[in-house]
């Protein structure tokens, strides 16, 4: 998302990132960035929770408005739970068994559908998609 | 007690090992990153969002898992309950209990009621991230969206990955 970050800022458009991953945020050195220490796949905050949700996208319109250094990231005090614990786990074997597996979803072409029936509700025009 | 961030990219390495791939080559830009000061002031802005988290809409193709590089446009005014999200790299349960963890349309649309920023862009912007190939990130995905973004009007824009 940093690469996208850096092309649209290029056209005179000013982006702020949220990051749940500093190091790769750090890596990637989009032009501003907001850090939420919480698991990957709730960047943008908890579920069901206005509180968390509104304290980051208005830390991000702050840091739009005020930051002045190019790769600039926010940190914000933001926690996912009570501790840490659920860092231990993180892209690492379950169950303490040594031999490691990949617990990521098979690489496949076909279109991977939240419901079946979201299936039958495509339109094969779909005026809203776009192939790069 | 309190842990520093997850270093993704020493896990990534270290994943990777275990399970035989080769090193898998993260982006690292050095140089300064493009900058450009916003016009005016937030309650004037209308904002853009582009997400990553693999949301689609009622109506939509669902993306795939194949280094898919295409993206979807999905009306800021939707209704929310049309939202789907599908992504082969993370746990989806929050993501698909409450969408706007990972495409904050509402608490942008709360900020525009509030007069924190002027308005929410037309169309949120939608991929599927963990595209293995960077140059296709950076040559095609990229500039498309930017296009899209600029076509909009948009005076800043919220970036969201996962």
């Amino acid at each position: 998302m940093g690469l996208i970050a850096r092309e649209v800022e290029g056209r005179g458009i000013a982006t702020v990132s949220l990051s749940s991953a500093l190091s790769i945020t750090a890596s990637v050195n989009p032009p501003r960035g907001v850090y939420t220490d919480y698991p990957l796949g709730r960047t943008a905050g908890k579920p069901h929770d206005p509180a968390s949700q509104d304290a980051i996208v208005r830390a991000a319109i702050d840091v739009l408005a005020t930051a002045s250094t190019p790769g600039t990231i926010r940190e914000l005090d933001l926690h996912w739970s009570e501790n840490d614990a659920w860092k231990d786990g993180v892209m690492r074997p379950q169950g303490g068994g040594e031999k490691a597996e990949d617990d990521r979803a098979e690489r496949t072409d076909v279109p991977q559908y939240q419901f079946d029936a979201d299936r039958e509700a495509v339109d094969p025009a779909c005026p809203t998609c776009f192939v790069p | 007690m309190r842990q520093p961030p997850v270093d993704y990219i020493a896990r990534t390495r270290e994943q990777y090992s275990a399970l035989g791939h080769p090193v898998y080559k993260w982006v690292k830009n050095e140089d300064t990153p493009p900058f450009v000061k916003p016009k005016g002031e937030p309650s004037s802005w209308r904002v853009g969002l582009v997400a990553s988290g693999g949301i689609y809409a009622v109506g939509q193709p669902a993306f795939h898992f194949k280094d898919d590089t295409s993206f979807r446009a999905i009306a800021s005014d939707i209704d929310r309950g049309d939202l789907r999200v599908t992504h082969f790299a993370y746990d989806l349960t929050d993501a698909r209990n409450d969408p706007n963890v990972v495409l904050p349309l509402d608490p942008l649309q709360r900020l525009a009621a509030a007069g924190g920023i002027g308005e929410v862009g037309p169309s949120a912007y939608t991929f599927m991230g963990g595209i293995y190939s960077s140059r296709k990130v950076r040559d095609q995905l990229a500039p498309a969206i930017a296009d899209r973004l600029v076509s909009d009007e948009v005076d800043v824009a919220l970036m969201v990955p996962v």
